[in-house]
């Protein structure tokens, strides 16, 4: 019961950090980088994936053993397909604003490889309930990611944060934030930081464990 | 004059990679050598154009006459999809040497999401189809382009001293960084 309860744990976390789609596997960087320009972009995409995410997720799990090997990516592909269709329509009725900001990335959800790599590497070999926790956990990391970058972006790019102002009128924004360049460099800088953060933690070897 | 227009605007100006952000993956993962870039963007570029002509057909010779535009997304993937199969299908069989060449990066392009967002640019500024095609081979173009110079910088790459957090993935991002703002300085072509 105990070590269940571990395992549930695990799959759940294992996204928000050591398997973080965005800054450990560099999945999903299409979406990662082209709506990040403002933090409320990056979590509304965030949110959308995960939704997509989960449910394709449960469903793909459900199917598994109906499903010939053959034919697997693309019954996963047009499972997906539907609940991104559901997800863009959802947005495009309740927030049009955000919507059209997103315009053609809400749809390229279908193709963003963290869904079709957890349907392939873990829903068709789990239960549905472990998927969904795995999915969960993945969905969270894409988002947090999403939307740390998004501030961060915004915060240097426009002095502000989810539309609040932080940084006072002394401040001169940098337009290359919000601009395409800055999203490649402000990725770059976070990989290439949280890198050094765990070469730094792996290197004096633990004498005891933790 | 509007052909061009698009061209030049799909090729360089808004290329897909440095300023629509499709086809990161590729771009990151192949980009190493600039032998394999050529490949991988001359295989690109055929499919885009081949997926842009067949999504268009679909687009307005079935979703728009029988309002079915909800079943956009499904159908597009499934085309994209079906056809690269195809495409190998067909070049292994034709030509064995273009099948070198080229053919193991076609599975890996179904997942390159610059050929659905192609698809889906085309059909929301609602181009016709020759404005479609040269859409699409413009497309193509520009992701070459953008992979080339990639792999060119890359290779000198390795002999440089980069820090060993940066190594991979993060300077490479860096690098695509400043040739996206290098590539700002087309903005002036195309006004509006």
């Amino acid at each position: 019961m105990a070590e269940n309860k571990v395992t549930l744990w695990y799959d759940f976390a294992k996204g928000l950090w050591d398997e973080s789609p965005t800054f450990r596997q560099l999945l999903g960087m299409c979406p990662t980088l082209a709506v990040t320009n403002i933090a409320i972009n990056g979590l509304a995409m965030g949110l959308a994936t995960s939704f997509v995410l989960i449910c394709s997720s449960v469903v793909v799990s459900m199917v598994r053993s109906l499903v010939p090997a053959g034919v697997r990516i693309p019954v996963y592909v047009v499972i997906i397909a539907t609940f991104v269709t559901l997800a863009d329509m959802f947005m495009a009725g309740n927030f049009p604003v955000i919507s059209k900001a997103l315009g053609p990335y809400v749809p390229l959800i279908v193709v963003n490889c963290i869904i079709l790599g957890r349907a392939e590497a873990f829903a068709s070999r789990n239960n549905v309930g472990r998927s969904f926790i795995d999915a969960l956990g993945m969905g969270v990391g894409f988002s947090l990611a999403l939307t740390v970058l998004g501030s961060v972006r915004e915060l240097l790019g426009n002095g502000s944060v989810f539309g609040a102002r932080i940084l006072g009128s002394w401040f001169e924004p940098w337009v290359i934030m919000i601009l395409p360049g800055g999203a490649f460099i402000t990725l770059g800088l976070m990989i290439g930081g949280i890198n050094m953060l765990r070469n730094r933690k792996k290197k004096p070897a633990p004498a005891c464990e933790v | 004059m509007d052909l061009v227009l698009i061209f030049l605007s799909a090729a360089i100006v808004n290329n897909f990679v440095l300023s629509y952000f499709l086809g990161i993956c590729p771009f990151l993962g192949v980009s190493n050598k600039i032998e394999k870039s050529v490949s991988m963007g001359a295989a690109t570029t055929f499919v885009m154009v081949l997926a842009a002509l067949a999504t268009w057909l679909i687009n307005n010779y079935i979703l728009i006459p029988y309002n079915m535009g909800y079943l956009q997304y499904v159908s597009f993937i499934i085309v994209i999809a079906s056809l690269v199969q195809f495409v190998e299908m067909f070049i292994r069989k034709a030509s064995p040497a273009l099948y070198r060449g080229l053919g193991i990066f076609l599975p890996l392009i179904t997942t390159n999401c610059a050929i659905l967002g192609l698809a889906l640019f085309a059909a929301l500024r609602q181009y016709n189809f020759i404005q479609t095609v040269v859409f699409a081979f413009a497309a193509g173009v520009g992701f070459t382009l953008a992979l080339v110079i990639m792999a060119g910088i890359r290779e000198e790459l390795d002999r440089a001293p980069v820090p060993e957090a940066f190594k991979g993935a993060p300077i490479t991002l860096i690098i695509a960084g400043l040739l996206a703002l290098a590539f700002m300085g087309f903005a002036g072509l195309i006004s509006g």
